[in-house]
């Protein structure tokens, strides 16, 4: 590694942040009205709508109060105020969340109406804000940085570029001692063995395995035909993938040659150390993005071939393409060029450190080209039907 | 000029990296694994990033790339032809 420090938000539980959001968490659908309106009334907080947290149970539960709670537990998050539709799940966000030390509050609309939750929670938020805003970056060790990792739009030049440079930067960061994520488990099919031979013991394999034969199970009960234009896309097939063995493979360069599987997550949960983590995950790019922010990753990678455009509004996603018509003609989107590759001006090596700089640059921060564009794709992975 | 690339030279596979390819055109690659550069020509209009076949293949048979199987061909392929949906479907689903 180049770079030995960043310049980081400090938290209260000692994790570091390379963005210093307030937001505003709704527990459910029926309290999105209510943050939207405070992030309207109070400049500088982000209201994070989303369509669920009514009637959910068991699993499924647990998985949406995982995901919101670590949405709020997020470094890049500096303070939060949560609103719900009536005050036990509420509370229960707000004590997930108030356990890293950070400001958090909660409001709930039963008995006081919307008018009067937005006024309440407006005043706190505003507090938040000017406390929030008074932060300084500091110095950070490059190690204390979590690095997720997904790709999307998947073409074949994901598999000869984009995806072989974060496997490149990943394999110097896992050996700087960074923290790291991978998944998409139904994206592994066809690669699963390759996977399985990295995982640093023959348990994590078998519960690697476990994971990746559970998700395959659930598709192969549920499926009508083959997956075609599911999985691989439509917009994989344009790009010219053809099967989910092949998309696989070129999925899996990700984790580059050197990094070993040191342990495997399910959705949403935070890892217990450094190393390479694999989570339970689905392919599509919101969820999977959305349950990183979760765990606690600061900074995403994402390689794209035919040019997916998402982000995330905590997790800053890093756009990464070799594909010289998608940089050509979708080039506001993409902010780390790796097209070289494919006509040898650039080799991965070469091509992993500029991925490198150009993460030390959003850790500092620089914008994205996501956040610029005000991509804020937060979308809940739901196992199945509310009760 | 790189006009297709292969992952190892055991593939079956070659992806086209430039835009604007035609039925005819013979192609330079280049076989990343094993450094060397080939030639073959294509015998259809081939979109960037789509494949072409660099053996014969007969129907039934597996698609290696990465060195791995990729799927199964439906139908016989020439060397040069467009490989694609239409020809190769997964083992899998």
């Amino acid at each position: 590694m180049k770079a030995e420090k960043f310049l980081g938000y400090r938290r209260e539980n000692g994790r570091v942040g390379i963005r210093n959001h307030v937001i505003i968490l709704p527990v459910d659908d029926l309290s999105n009205a209510a943050c939207e309106a405070v992030a309207n009334n109070i400049k500088g907080t982000m209201a994070i709508p989303h369509p669920y947290g009514r009637l959910q149970f068991g699993a499924d539960l647990e998985l949406h109060f995982r995901t919101i709670i670590g949405t709020g537990c997020n470094p890049n998050v500096a303070a939060v105020v949560v609103i719900g539709i009536e005050p036990g799940w509420t509370k229960r966000v707000v004590d997930g969340i108030a356990k890293t030390g950070k400001p958090v509050c909660g409001f709930s609309i039963e008995l006081n109406g919307d008018i009067k939750t937005i006024a309440d929670a407006s005043r706190s938020a505003k507090e938040y804000v000017h406390w929030a805003s008074e932060l300084q970056r500091v110095d950070c060790p490059m190690e204390e940085l979590w690095v997720s990792t997904k790709c999307g739009e998947s073409d074949t030049t994901s598999g000869l570029g984009a995806n072989p440079t974060v496997g490149n930067a990943f394999d110097k960061l896992y050996q700087n001692g960074n923290t790291l994520v991978f998944g998409e488990t139904t994206e592994i099919t066809g690669g699963e063995h390759l996977v399985r031979d990295r995982c640093r013991t023959p348990e994590i394999g078998r519960k690697f395995m476990e994971t990746w034969s559970s998700y395959n199970d659930f598709i192969m009960a549920n499926k009508t035909d083959d997956l075609s234009d599911s999985q691989p896309t439509k917009g994989n097939i344009i790009g010219g993938l053809t099967t989910i063995e092949e998309k696989a493979l070129g999925n899996i360069q990700k984790i580059g040659k050197k990094c070993q599987v040191d342990g495997v997550l399910e959705p949403a949960e935070m890892p217990t150390g450094k190393g390479l983590w694999f989570m339970d995950s689905s392919s599509a790019a919101a969820e999977m993005v959305t349950l990183c922010a979760a765990a606690g990753f600061v900074a995403h990678f994402f390689p794209t071939g035919q040019g997916n455009i998402i982000g995330n509004p905590i997790l800053p996603v890093i756009k990464i393409s070799a594909n010289p018509r998608t940089v050509r003609t979708m080039s506001e989107h993409i902010d780390v060029d790796v097209s070289g590759i494919l006509q040898r001006e650039l080799n991965l090596d070469q091509a992993g450190d500029k991925l490198l700089e150009s993460m030390l640059r959003t850790c500092n921060g620089r914008l994205t080209a996501a956040e610029v564009l005000g991509h804020r794709e937060f979308v809940l992975t739901k196992l199945y039907r509310s009760a | 000029m790189i006009q297709f690339i292969v992952h190892d030279e055991a593939d079956s596979v070659g992806v086209v990296v430039v835009e604007g390819v035609k039925a005819g055109q013979e192609l330079t690659g280049w076989v990343m694994d094993q450094d060397k550069t080939i030639k073959t020509k294509v015998l259809n209009d081939i979109p960037i990033g789509h494949k072409f076949a660099l053996v014969s293949l007969k129907n039934d048979d597996t698609v290696i790339k990465y060195g791995v199987d990729i799927g199964r061909t439906v139908s016989m392929i020439k060397v040069g032809e467009h490989l694609h949906v239409h020809n190769v479907k997964t083992k899998r689903w």
